[in-house]
């Protein structure tokens, strides 16, 4: 392992080559480079324009609903009989997850800089329903990427993005999942690059994608801290959000990156269990590489070829982590959990009996987190769970698992 | 004595002929074949051998490399035999250069230093890593040219019209530029060939290097065309595709498969070799 330097703030990264400490940087074919040099330019001008934040802001509130609300989850609190259990609710936004942010941020990113054209990929199907929505409300050119075995588990978002207009283009090559679409995403980005706006779904990929959509999701963090001020007149003890690519996480960790009494906690997915190699945990089971754009724990065997990742969830199957996240558990800051596709399920069923919600199978990694911490944990410790995403599209791998029939 | 790469290119030039870039998968579709493959391309007329590291995810090839470098890895191919086979091939050919061409991560979990050492013990001559811009190949480029391997640049159209971008790109560019000829992936389709002639004045006004050009040329007629305007050319994905077509049910390869590569690339290189140039003198 690799031994970083303490910074003065947490906060200030990535350095002005998009690196976080050895981490992120821009690995991409040459073909791509000047583009993603004129997006950071772009993007760097429209963070400075008081007009751009506008008309985010705008759709945020009119298009999207936020700000989503802080929910105190009162039955699951006393039944755990532990901590007390917030709900940050982006399962409340339009399109049902936190990915829609994002999107808003990029695709008026993408008019601003003329492109007609809007590609995405997608494991559970939420960022390209987020993708597809919005550019359907901005009049654009849509094609998702999605892993041939993701739309077999996810078909209800599949239908929902060719509802949305978007043309969704089934990806036969590799595991056939989320790290497959981004493949495929990047070989249509290379032959389109004059026409296209690769929307990236998370804190993933070359700079300037990765600090680009952590602001963009840091919305959920600057929420939560207004909103927990709010209830409870001071900060929370822990942060808890499951990890996949890592944006839920980092939306809601980043504005308290520097707040040393509040511990962060990301929950990757362990699959069938980390011992058994099936699983996506790419910084409890992997090590540093370089793919999709930039280094950092990656799944991989010793020769450096990619490991196909396991998890139930979708959303959470992907052999890499965004660099942040890599850079932040190195120096200490991020603490890193697992919890397993049952304890996902588990979390799943009970979170649906307790507050009548149905979680995303992701999201229902950060509660299973809470339902084996929780209960330890002294009634005054404040806990909020990133609720990143509703379930309503897991029901068919949930009957599945359940042995019921849909 | 000069190396391989500039001693070829100087050749070439001094026979007033483009030369023919032969590009193959190691391990494609097995080592002992591949080796045999590549035993033979010198022969066949191929100047210089651009041999493909395997990488599961080669974001920046079409579906004939990609499926070339599986078949690879399911044959048990590892970054360490690549390199015994250029070790092999070496014994035999001391002239004909070989550039090593892959994906970075590889090579950065092989580690960069015992990688570029054992490349250049092996007897291999340049580099192209796809995913290294000049952003980022400062930790791989460094080593490799103190080793003496050079690191070759890839150019793109997109780097040819952004501003300041071919100066920063032949700055620190040695052996050879790959000018990839369109924007897409391997193999995708036909280089539009005023493109290409606006491309390379381009870079002749900025670099004295040679400049070979790839990505989908297969066709003899193809190649004599690009040759007319580069000092090289690349044919990859069509040799790949060629092997794949000649392999049983099974994947085994069949007999007609070291000919059907030998015929094509002869070919190839009449093509080439005998093209009237018109450029770059």
């Amino acid at each position: 392992m690799t031994v970083q330097q303490q910074p003065n703030s947490f906060r200030t990264g990535p350095d002005e080559r998009g690196h976080f400490g050895i981490f992120g940087g821009r690995f991409v074919a040459e073909t791509l480079m000047p583009l993603i040099l004129d997006l950071e330019k772009a993007y760097n001008e429209a963070k400075a324009d008081p007009s751009f934040k506008k008309e985010m802001d705008s759709y945020l509130a009119h298009y999207v609903g936020r700000p989503s609300p802080l929910y105190f989850a009162e039955r699951l609190t006393k039944k755990f009989g532990g901590a007390k259990i917030y709900f940050k609710r982006e399962d409340l936004n339009h399109t049902g997850a936190h990915k829609v942010n994002n999107v808003i941020g990029q695709a008026l990113l993408a008019r601003r800089m003329g492109k007609p054209r809007v590609i995405a990929e997608t494991g559970a199907g939420q960022h390209g329903v987020a993708t597809a929505t919005v550019a359907a409300r901005f009049g654009m050119e849509c094609v998702i990427y999605m892993g041939e075995r993701d739309m077999e588990r996810q078909q209800p978002n599949v239908f929902r993005m060719r509802l949305l207009g978007a043309e969704v283009r089934p990806v036969k090559s590799g595991s056939r999942t989320l790290k497959d679409a981004m493949n495929e995403a990047l070989r249509d980005w290379v032959t389109n690059v004059r026409t296209t706006f690769y929307l990236i779904g998370s804190v993933a990929g070359p700079h300037p994608y990765p600090a680009m959509v952590r602001d963009l999701q840091s919305v959920i963090g600057r929420e939560t801290r207004e909103q927990i001020l709010g209830a409870e007149g001071r900060l929370p003890d822990v942060l808890v959000a499951c990890v996949g690519g890592g944006s839920n996480a980092m939306g809601l960790f980043h504005p308290f990156l520097d707040d040393p009494d509040v511990r962060l906690v990301a929950v990757e997915a362990a699959g069938e269990g980390i011992e058994t190699g099936r699983h996506a945990a790419a910084m409890t089971g992997g090590s540093p590489g370089v793919l999709h754009g930039s280094r950092s724990y990656l799944l991989q065997d010793e020769d450096g070829q990619v490991i196909e990742p396991h998890s139930i969830s979708a959303g959470l199957d992907y052999p890499g982590i965004g660099p942040e996240h890599a850079w932040l558990k190195d120096v200490g800051r991020l603490e890193v959990a697992t919890a397993t596709d049952r304890e996902a399920l588990d979390a799943f069923e009970l979170l649906a009996r307790t507050e009548g919600i149905l979680p995303a199978l992701e999201s229902a990694h950060a509660v299973a987190w809470v339902a084996r911490e929780a209960p330890r944990m002294s009634p005054d410790t404040l806990v909020v769970v990133n609720l990143s995403g509703r379930g309503d599209k897991d029901i068919y791998t949930v009957a599945r698992a359940m042995g019921a029939g849909l | 004595m000069r190396d391989r790469i500039t001693e070829r290119f100087a050749e070439l030039a001094r026979e007033g002929r483009a030369g023919l870039v032969t590009f193959l998968v190691a391990g494609d579709p097995d080592m002992a074949t591949f080796e045999d493959l590549l035993a033979a391309l010198p022969e066949a007329g191929a100047d210089v051998l651009e041999v493909g590291m395997p990488f599961s995810d080669p974001m920046a090839d079409g579906p004939a490399i990609e499926a070339g470098y599986q078949r690879a890895l399911r044959a048990g191919t590892r970054l360490r035999h690549v390199l015994q086979a250029v070790e092999r091939f070496r014994r035999r050919d001391p002239t004909t250069p070989v550039v090593l061409m892959g994906y970075y991560n590889p090579i950065y979990r092989y580690g960069v230093e015992r990688f570029v050492e054992d490349a250049r013990a092996a007897g291999v001559d340049g580099l192209i890593v796809v995913d290294l811009p000049p952003e980022e190949d400062g930790e791989l480029r460094g080593p490799a040219r103190e080793a003496g391997l050079h690191f070759v640049r890839l150019v793109a159209p997109t780097s040819i019209t952004a501003p300041g971008r071919l100066p920063r790109l032949v700055e620190s560019a040695s052996g050879f530029l790959y000018y990839i000829s369109f924007t897409g992936v391997t193999g995708a389709r036909e280089p539009d060939l005023s493109e290409v002639e606006e491309a390379l004045a381009a870079i002749r006004r900025v670099t004295e290097l040679p400049v070979a050009v790839g990505f989908g040329i297969r066709e003899p007629v193809q190649a004599a065309a690009v040759a007319r305007l580069a000092d090289a050319v690349v044919v990859g994905s069509a040799l790949v595709r060629l092997v794949a077509a000649h392999l049983d049910e099974a994947g085994r390869p069949r007999d007609d498969l070291r000919g059907a590569v030998v015929e094509r690339v002869r070919a190839l290189a009449a093509a080439v070799h005998g093209a009237e140039r018109n450029a770059g003198e």
